[in-house]
């Protein structure tokens, strides 16, 4: 039961009192002495200008009469809302500080004593939102951000929406104050809004604004869970300022149990259909995109493949299978597809898009598979409920499509593929396994011989860097965290030469394309990395780096263990690439596409930088041979536990 | 100018590129320059090595008429570099510039990619 309710009288007496409190500073308490300490000599020796006022301090802090009566027990609406966090496990909330949300802040970090959630400092919310995508796919569990629920909430919008576009679960929560009378005049009233939410609706799944505490409890359970129900997604909850600070009777309320969605399997009679035909077909193929979150998933699509010898194909939104099995073909993916009688996709956003191949200058687009290849998908798309943003992709046309769950699926899949299995089929199937072992050894070779070309070339190429690098890591436990919008940017050295056979390995890209994803979303990860052992490694392109590289400094001063390697092409390599595609066509300017693109002039020390945020760091490094050795110690740094950075000056791609 | 006369004079530039494409004296560190002034390195590295984003050229580059056919007209994602942008001195160097680029090493011959093997 609400016991008091703080009003614009309460409010302007506060505002009064604090006068007197500061003009008594000598002889107040030491707490309040200190609150009133930068209006001493201290400010004037900065050069500063006038001391704020007494009147501006009360504005600012709004220190009640009431709230200085209170005793440790005494129980706020703010700490009912940190018990909410607690009975869902919110691990972490990732923000930083706002005046909207000072109130559940404070109890956080003293209700809560800062554990289960704890509250990781970040440098801007989109880093908060990159945070808690990057922590998600790291460790499977759900995180909280806090921001305004206006300027907050428009600095964590572009993390939401890859978040969004990465079907990543993240408990949005929002200040606001509801109640304008309670608004003090200036920023409190430019960070309230009558929807806040309406900035983000169409990229978060669910969203609410709660009016009571009760309300409060409903809509957080109820929010994580469809948060948490496939397709899995961002919800924002508002929270009132107000309301936040209120003094509470803790025994009237109560926090609804959270009863877990079952996650939604494919029906027995499609699934029964699945499996004839891939037991039948003699060409299929599987691709796989955001479908493995846990090792159980990524064994059971190696149990799937393996039972009928099919090769899959990763589109790499996750780690979805062994690079180093025979049956993974993703680089031989196009000419699979172009000869398969049969194509499933797992969780697969933009299908169309393996079948088809668009047509430019005004050309159809044309199919990428023979007339007659049964397509066949299984996954949540089918699900999906929201059509300003166009993340759903072109409509595919398919045979069966299963709207489920693709990694629950699985299990039941394969059990009817076991019955569909005769054993004279079983011994037709093995012999798939050797074209299939030469084809993926060929590739591997491939892979390695090209890798030597530009070996010591400066600045360094791609292939040094990552072979250096995975020199480096190769023994740890290691999970390649980032590497930021997508992994062509390093030519896709990785997954074509090092050994990914763990689902945690790999975590995907920046599914929305934002630019600001890599280095906070790694720091996210790394953390969550850190509780389970792991070695985190995130291949930092640098205009991405540049959006959000506060994200260094929280992994310095929460101790997040993170090796962050520079590919530092002192560009935004893509763009380039596009506007110098431009000029050519045009035929004018081939010298100038530099221009707006290139990031040099001066040349950004991101090593210098790192150091000024307390991160161990090495280079910038233009020679390669000067690599392998910078690479080692960094890796001494993380596995004592803390973050470093080797800047690598890089070829392009 | 009639039509055969279009078309002489059309067949003789596309012999002069070929001849100036192959010529003796191009200057390998113009060609260098031009290569990473004019877009070429962005996507086939400063050695000419390639990309995930574009083919490699080096080493041993396709002969310098090759090459030249290729920028003029790649039939590839690359758009084509017309005389007006890179004339045919320009290409020729950059073909000069390619052909020099040295042989790599073998991959057995690199600590870091010796005995690199998947583990099946």
């Amino acid at each position: 039961m609400k016991r008091t309710k703080s009003s614009a009288t309460v409010n302007r007496r506060n505002f009064l009192s604090n006068v007197v409190v500061a003009g008594a500073a000598a002889t107040v308490p030491v707490a309040v002495a200190e609150a009133a300490e930068p209006a001493t000599g201290a400010a004037a020796e900065r050069g500063s200008p006038m001391p704020p006022s007494a009147a501006q301090r009360a504005a600012e802090f709004d220190r009640k009469p009431e709230e200085r009566a209170h005793t440790a027990q005494t129980y706020f609406a703010s700490d009912f809302m940190v018990d909410v966090m607690k009975s869902l496990d919110i691990p972490f909330v990732f923000s930083n500080p706002g005046s909207s949300f000072r109130a559940i802040h404070e109890s956080i970090v003293n209700y809560g004593r800062n554990k289960m959630p704890e509250f990781i400092t970040c440098m801007h919310e989109e880093s908060s939102a990159a945070m808690a995508n990057g922590y998600y796919k790291a460790s499977g569990k759900t995180a909280a951000i806090m921001c305004h629920g206006t300027v907050g909430l428009q600095h964590a919008a572009m993390g939401l929406y890859n978040a969004w576009c990465d079907r990543v679960p993240i408990m949005t929560m929002l200040g606001n104050t509801l109640d304008l009378t309670q608004r003090e005049s200036g920023n409190a009233w430019r960070h309230s809004a009558q929807d806040p939410v309406g900035l983000v609706r169409d990229f978060v799944k669910w969203d609410d604004q709660p009016t009571t505490l009760q309300g409060f409890a409903e809509s957080m359970v109820h929010g994580y869970k469809i948060a948490n129900t496939p397709p899995m997604e961002p919800v924002a909850i508002s929270m009132d300022t107000e309301l936040q600070e209120t003094e509470f009777d803790r025994a009237a309320l109560r926090i609804p149990k959270y009863s877990p969605t079952i996650l939604p399997q494919g029906e027995a009679g499609a699934l029964r259909e699945t499996a004839r035909l891939l037991v039948a077909a003699e060409r299929p193929v599987i691709i796989a995109d955001r479908l493995v979150r846990t090792a159980a998933g990524h064994a059971a699509l190696l149990q799937l493949a393996e039972l009928v010898n099919a090769p899959v194909i990763d589109q790499g939104s996750r780690q979805n299978f062994p690079t180093t099995h025979y049956l993974c073909q993703t680089t031989q993916g196009r000419r699979l597809i172009a000869q398969a009688d049969l194509v499933i996709g797992f969780e697969v956003t933009d299908f169309w898009g393996v079948v088809n191949l668009l047509g430019r200058n005004g050309k159809p687009a044309t199919p990428t598979v023979k007339p007659g290849t049964k397509l066949i998908t299984i996954g949540v798309n089918d699900l999906y409920m929201k059509s300003n943003y166009q993340d759903f992709q072109r409509y595919p046309a398919v045979d069966l499509s299963i709207a489920a769950d693709g990694e629950a699926t699985l299990p039941a899949l394969i059990e009817a593929v076991r019955s569909a299995l005769s054993n004279e089929r079983k011994a037709a199937l093995a012999a798939r396994i050797e074209p299939f072992r030469k084809a993926h050894a060929q590739a591997y070779e491939e892979s390695r011989q090209a890798a030597v070309f530009g070996w010591d070339a400066s600045p360094v190429s791609t292939s040094r860097m990552c072979m250096d690098l995975w020199q480096a890591i190769k023994n740890e436990d290691w999970a390649l965290v980032s590497v930021g919008a997508s992994e062509t940017f390093v030519s896709s050295w990785p997954h074509r030469l090092w050994n990914f056979d763990k689902h945690y390995q790999y975590l995907g890209y920046g599914a929305g394309g934002g630019v600001g994803y890599g280095l906070p979303a790694a720091v996210g990860a790394a953390l969550a990395n850190k509780a389970l052992g792991r070695f985190s490694v995130n291949i930092q392109c640098d205009g991405d780096f540049m959006y959000a590289n506060g994200a260094l400094w929280t992994a310095a001063h929460h101790r997040i263990p993170l090796l962050t390697v520079m590919h530092n092409n002192r560009g935004y390599g893509a763009e380039t690439m596009l506007v110098q595609g431009i000029a050519n066509k045009r035929n004018r300017g081939i010298d100038t596409p530099k221009i707006g693109t290139e990031i040099n002039d001066p040349a950004i020390d991101y090593a210098k930088l790192a150091q000024g945020m307390g991160v161990w760091s090495a280079g910038p490094i233009t020679d390669p041979a000067q690599l392998a050795s910078a690479l080692k110690r960094a890796v001494e740094v993380v596995k004592r536990g803390e973050p470093a950075l080797v800047d690598v000056v890089t070829q392009t791609r | 100018m009639n039509r055969i006369a279009i078309l002489s004079t059309a067949i003789l530039l596309t012999i002069a590129g070929q001849v100036s494409a192959a010529d003796k004296g191009a200057s390998v560190t113009r060609g260098r320059t031009l290569f990473m002034t004019s877009g070429c390195y962005h996507c086939h590295g400063t050695q000419g090595q390639g990309s995930g984003s574009a083919t490699r050229l080096t080493p041993k580059p396709m002969p310098a008429e090759g090459i030249a056919q290729f920028i003029r007209s790649s039939g590839t994602r690359m758009p084509a570099y017309s005389a007006d942008v890179l004339n045919d001195r320009d290409v020729a160097d950059i073909a000069a510039y390619l052909a020099s680029v040295l042989a790599a090493k073998s991959p057995d011959a690199i600590p870091a990619l010796k005995d690199l093997k998947p583990t099946l």
